[in-house]
């Protein structure tokens, strides 16, 4: 206290005289340097693992300008069959993945949400949740084109499951801070746990829960472009084929559409998220 | 010394904030606007150091004709007219002295700023200012750890280290309690008197616009339609300049118990004990 | 709340007017044929046979991970330092680019409405390609390798940051901008002086969730011969080797748990 006193008084004495240094973020001198050069030595550290293998940069240059010059001239025609085979399977894993995703996350949501589930269903519940959300959807998606063959069912089964760990995650920390005296009020009654449930907690969560359901209709479909990747239908097979042909034209058309159809969700999703509010 | 001829603002939508307005404000005069909400007051000052651009007529300070101003020329031209705000607009998340420093930004490069490297002069009157408005113990706060009051002190010494000719000030008072407004105003009018400042006050509060201005003018729908001594100003006056009301508070005769009751009566003990018990001890 | 009466006059309350039922209803028809007609879709393109077998397919991959060859984790620390590398110096670079385009994406900072659009598209084409597609490019134009993967989560940085960043740009007090703007200050110190101070914790918090959310991704980058644990991974998977498969699981669970940990810790520390 002391040591603070005398430092404040300090600095208004330098200040009357004319000297004024802005106070630094981390007032410890030691620890601040000690950030300074820890971080240096991080950057130095892990810059120098960074390999360029300048022959095939030069190489690859001009590549990279092949492939900004066919943004100026996308080619949708060529190869329109097979984009449109995956436009048609993206959309449908799509809408199918989100529906049944939304669906299965209520009642994981439900039981991952502290203050109405018991606790043996909370382990449970929220260990789905971890699970789902560390992996990314093409991890889980080689693990169930393994299981259920090539083909879309397991793209809308791994969006599927990516979707009930977003959701539920969301859904249950909305829950478990939600009006509690609403709920009690309910309570009060007399009604049972599900009548509860029906009128005291979804009014509460259900203008959130269809906006989220429609964010994660545009994450969906962003998501099915790149598990095709593995095998598991969409328009990411007819992507990664027209890269790894470097037909550029085509993959430039595919990622246009691509971004044309986020722009498109993210407008109506708005949209949407003003009319249930 | 600033000269206003003919200003007008017409909003992109099509209202009229201020038509027509002529005025012109000596040296060393402080100057009330009063006026209803939506009279123009706000538009009237923010038009003069052109946070507003003014669509017509002329505005000069000294020799310099404000409104054809851009760019450079009318950074400088705004280092010459100190502005205090109704909500203090500190930048909350910066200390005191940065707040103050601020001030001098018209003066100094990007780069000096971007470091705080100030020129010493610049310090020296900014730890000045903050004892003249007595808070030099609060230079190291960040400026939302203050009151109200410290906060528009801490806007008072900002706009004073511009060195100006000038000050601007929109409703110093509005967010205040009455005991600080009286302390803020009286501040501002010793600041002014010192430094032979000219100041124009826009300000809800008739009582205070009388009791510390030199001059009040009164805005009506954009338009002056009073303009004079303290002294001058009557009930009928403040009916044209607010609109139909009862400037004496005589309360009405049959009103008049319930009025008084509100107004007057302290609260007594008796009231409170009965509202004590019944919460239990809170 | 609508109330009609009976033929006896007794008032009968219901949620919603007649109307109001009839569009509901129709509403609910036209949402399940789609999610029908989708489902028809995705069945005609699905081979049955497989699927019958998914059970015993899953047993058998879960019988072929356990026990985890531990043994392979030694293996593991150089790519996994890859990962993390990619990861922050991908951050580092997207939020250096993602902060001017957010200044000038934002309303109430940018200098031009055109120049506005420009920086609105730069954000949406960053953010509608995932970070895996853009792996995919760079390893055709920069060979396989680390640095693929880092510009690859650079550029998908960008979009995120930009947007979440120009929000709060958006968001700001404009009082304190208009303050700073009375004193004769410049465009750029307005902006250092008004804006960056308002926006700065929202920045700070953005970047760390960021950071944790490219964790994630630069796991898999490898899949596409962007550097990494993903590497392994691939060449795990296309050898059959299930038990090294799982080590890399967990060894992925750990470290996403851990960032995600910091993470949260960070950005409640600046909230």
């Amino acid at each position: 206290m002391n040591a603070a006193d005398t430092l404040a008084e300090r600095r208004q004495q330098a200040a009357k005289a004319g000297h004024w240094k802005r106070l630094p973020l981390i007032q410890d001198t030691r620890l601040r340097w000690g950030i300074a050069i820890g971080s240096v030595v991080y950057l130095v550290l892990a810059l120098s693992t960074v390999q360029v293998n300048w022959a095939r940069v030069a190489e690859g240059a001009g590549r990279a300008v092949n492939f900004l010059g066919a943004f100026m001239q996308p080619d949708f025609v060529s190869r329109q069959n097979d984009i449109i085979n995956g436009l048609q399977e993206s959309l449908t894993m799509t809408l199918t993945s989100t529906v049944i995703g939304v669906l299965l996350a209520i009642p994981v949501g439900l039981g991952a949400a502290r203050n109405i589930s018991p606790l043996p269903i909370y382990f449970v519940c929220r260990s789905i949740i971890a699970v789902s959300r560390t992996f990314q959807e093409i991890i889980i998606a080689i693990l169930f084109v393994v299981m259920f063959g090539f083909g879309p069912l397991a793209g809308m089964i791994t969006l599927a499951f990516a979707t009930i760990g977003f959701m539920a995650k969301l859904l249950a920390e909305d829950i478990e801070d939600l009006d509690w005296r609403q709920v009690e009020a309910v309570r009060a009654t007399g009604a049972s746990w599900l009548q509860t449930i029906n009128q005291a907690v979804q009014p509460q969560v259900m203008p959130r829960l269809i906006g989220l359901s429609v964010y994660r209709l545009d994450i969906n479909f962003r998501e099915s472009a790149v598990i095709g990747i593995v095998g598991a239908g969409g328009i990411g097979a007819t992507l990664n084929t027209s890269i790894s042909r470097y037909e550029y034209d085509t993959s430039a058309a595919i990622l246009l559409i691509i971004i044309a159809i986020v722009l498109l969700c993210e407008y109506s999703s708005s949209h949407v998220r003003r009319w249930t509010q | 010394m600033l000269t206003l001829s003919g200003v007008g603002k017409r909003y992109p939508t099509g209202d009229r904030a201020l038509t027509d307005i002529e005025l012109t404000l000596p040296k060393g005069q402080v100057m009330a606007l009063i006026g209803p909400s939506g009279a123009g007051k706000s538009t009237l000052i923010r038009c003069v150091n052109r946070l507003v651009e003014p669509t017509q007529g002329s505005i000069r300070l000294e020799d310099t004709e404000l409104t054809k101003l851009s760019g450079h020329k009318l950074r400088h031209a705004r280092r010459s007219m100190g502005m205090i705000f109704q909500e203090y607009a500190l930048v909350d998340r910066l200390t005191v002295m940065e707040n103050v420093l601020s001030g001098q930004l018209g003066y100094v490069g990007f780069w000096r700023s971007f470091l705080r490297r100030y020129p010493q002069e610049a310090v020296v009157e900014a730890f000045r200012l903050l004892e003249r408005v007595g808070l030099p113990h609060a230079i190291d706060k960040r400026a939302d750890a203050l009151s109200g009051g410290q906060r528009q002190r801490v806007g008072i010494a900002r706009a004073l280290l511009q060195s100006p000719k000038l000050l601007l000030v929109d409703e110093p008072t509005a967010s205040l309690d009455p005991k600080t407004s009286r302390q803020i105003m009286r501040l501002i009018r010793e600041l002014c008197a010192e430094r032979d400042l000219a100041a124009i006050i826009n300000i809800h509060d008739v009582a205070l616009a009388r009791q510390f201005a030199d001059r009040i003018v009164g805005l009506r729908a954009g338009e002056i339609v009073f303009d004079g001594q303290p002294s001058e100003l009557t009930g009928e006056i403040l009916t044209t300049i607010y609109g139909e009301e009862d400037w004496d508070t005589t309360p009405e005769p049959m009103d008049e118990e319930e009025a008084v009751v509100k107004a007057v009566r302290p609260v007594q003990p008796h009231d409170v004990l009965p509202a004590l018990v019944a919460g239990g001890a809170r | 709340m609508p109330v009609s009466f009976t033929t006896q006059g007794s008032p009968v309350w219901r949620r919603r007017t007649t109307r109001a039922q009839w569009l509901q209803y129709v509403g609910w028809l036209a949402g399940v044929s789609l999610f029908l007609l989708c489902w028809k879709v995705i069945s005609d393109n699905t081979m049955w046979v497989f699927v019958e077998d998914a059970g015993r397919q899953g047993a058998d991959l879960i019988s072929r991970m356990t026990p985890p060859k531990w043994s392979y984790a030694s293996v593991l620390w150089k790519p996994m330092w890859d990962t993390l590398n990619i990861a922050t110096l991908g951050t580092l670079i997207g939020i250096m680019m993602a902060f001017p385009v957010a200044f000038l994406a934002a309303r109430n900072t940018t200098p031009h409405p055109v120049v506005r659009s420009v920086a609105l598209v730069i954000i949406v084409a960053s953010r509608s390609i995932n970070s895996l597609i853009w792996a995919m490019l760079l390893v055709t134009i920069l060979g396989p390798g680390v640095l693929a993967g880092i510009i690859a989560i650079a550029l998908r940085s960008i979009g995120f940051v930009g947007k979440l960043l120009y929000e709060a740009i958006e968001e700001i007090h404009p009082t304190p901008v208009e303050a700073i703007s009375a004193t004769g200050a410049s465009r750029m110190q307005v902006m250092n002086y008004g804006v960056l101070p308002q926006v700065m914790p929202a920045f700070a918090g953005i970047s760390v969730y960021r950071w944790d959310i490219n964790i994630r991704e630069s796991t898999v980058l490898g899949l596409v011969g962007a550097g990494g644990i993903g590497l392994q991974l691939n060449a795990s998977i296309n050898s059959l080797a299930w038990d090294q498969v799982s080590v890399i699981f967990l060894m992925i669970f750990v470290t996403v748990l851990v960032s995600e940990w910091i993470s949260a810790r960070v950005r409640h520390a600046i909230i």
